[in-house]
């Protein structure tokens, strides 16, 4: 039976792609970010998943405003890098795993998560940077095929913290029903706190992500128990993205370690943070 | 300018709103639309239907206004690449700083709210 491996929680900025992209990881404004995600890599280069559900939002680059689907999963057998407007991210296409993607698209609609299904889907920086993250130099192809998760949290109302966790659940229990050897590690991504419009403009709150990167571990619940308003006003209105964080620990079990973490202000508008979950449990 | 509210939230009112005027920023990803736009932008704006509210936020750049006209943040960052400036150079334009001292201030730690 499939398994899950681990866990990562990572935001997923433009910029920190763009700086891996162009050679500028050892700039002293990138520095310490990059330094911050070594061990991260080092561990899990040293275990290496067969596939990655990544839980991601696209940010008006593939996804429109015509239908706005509050959960998703690709079902295709690959993905191509979209073109945010400044041509593609020289990073690899991104290998499906549709069969999986086939599996988790029953087993949750089976267990009262009625999916949207995406048979072509452009992946953009929310999905290709945790990947880059994960995996810094992929040659001519990713290291492991992914199945993406998209969650609306562009247009209120987006899914309740606590929704987002209870689907994290059955997306673990519908992995470990998966009836092949399959390793799978699931990444959360997005925040920690931005805000990029208003007058609260460049928002960081460090007390809350530091709150948030502990509770993630000890706590998920609590963090489920956060309205929409209160990501809002806590983290900004982009960093309600951190709702996408609960789905990937949801899908873990209590019996988890935590193998590194780390947080840094800033990547251009953003609190950027890192946790890397261990799962035990299988 | 107008002055920002706090918090921009795109709600359906605002999606409704904003959807011809989002369709026309998402539009702009496409570097021959930008060029096209940019030979004649309220020709562009016309085309797309925008009101005259929304069509003079977009061509004086009043990103403050044309999120309260139904933009969204990340559909109004489309326009940026015409301008060749970037998200910082937006983000700054709702605070009253130039993307310089945005830019600093992010670097130190970004704003605090309490």
């Amino acid at each position: 039976m499939a398994s899950v491996i681990w866990g990562l929680a990572t935001s997923h900025v433009p910029p920190i792609g763009a700086a891996m992209d162009s050679g500028r990881t050892q700039d002293p404004y990138w520095k310490p970010l990059f330094d911050g995600y070594a061990p991260a890599r080092k561990w899990m280069a040293d275990h290496q998943p067969d596939v990655a559900v990544i839980v991601y939002n696209d940010h008006a680059n593939f996804v429109g405003l015509d239908m706005v689907p509050a959960f998703a999963i690709g079902a295709a057998d690959s993905y191509a890098v979209a073109d945010e407007g400044r041509g593609r991210r020289p990073v690899p296409p991104v290998a499906g795993a549709p069969e999986l993607s086939e599996h988790l698209i029953r087993e949750l609609i089976d267990d009262g998560f009625d999916i949207t299904t995406c048979s072509r889907l452009d992946v953009d920086h929310g999905l290709t940077v945790p990947l880059s993250v994960y995996c810094p130099e992929p040659g001519d192809a990713w290291p492991c095929a992914v199945v993406p998760l998209l969650v609306n949290v562009i247009q209120y109302p987006q899914p309740t913290a606590a929704r987002c966790l209870a689907l994290g659940k059955a997306l673990g229990r519908a992995i470990r029903s998966y009836p092949r050897d399959t390793k799978v590690a699931v990444f959360g991504t997005g925040g920690m706190s931005h805000q990029l419009a208003g007058a609260r403009a460049g928002l960081i709150n460090t007390r809350f992500d530091r709150w948030f990167l502990d509770a993630i571990e000890h706590d998920p619940a609590s963090l489920a128990a956060l309205s929409r308003e209160e990501y809002i006003a806590e983290a900004g209105t982009e960093g309600i993205e951190l709702i996408m964080w609960l789905v990937m620990r949801g899908a873990l079990s209590d019996d988890i370690v935590r193998v590194h973490e780390t947080y840094h202000v800033p990547a251009s508008n953003t609190a950027a943070g890192l946790a890397l979950f261990e799962e035990l449990g299988g | 300018m107008t002055q920002a509210r706090d918090n921009y939230v795109l709600d359906l009112t605002l999606a409704r709103r904003g959807y011809a005027l989002n369709r026309l920023l998402g539009s702009l990803m496409d570097v021959a639309n930008r060029q096209r736009f940019s030979r004649d932008e309220a020709a562009y704006c016309a085309e797309y239907g925008l009101s005259p509210e929304q069509r003079r936020a977009v061509m004086e750049r009043d990103w403050t206004q044309l999120l309260e006209l139904g933009a969204s943040v990340f559909y109004a960052f489309k326009l940026t690449m015409v301008d060749r400036t970037s998200m910082q150079h937006l983000s700054a334009a709702f605070t009253g700083m130039s993307p310089e001292e945005f830019a600093a201030v992010m670097r130190a730690g970004g704003r605090n709210f309490g």
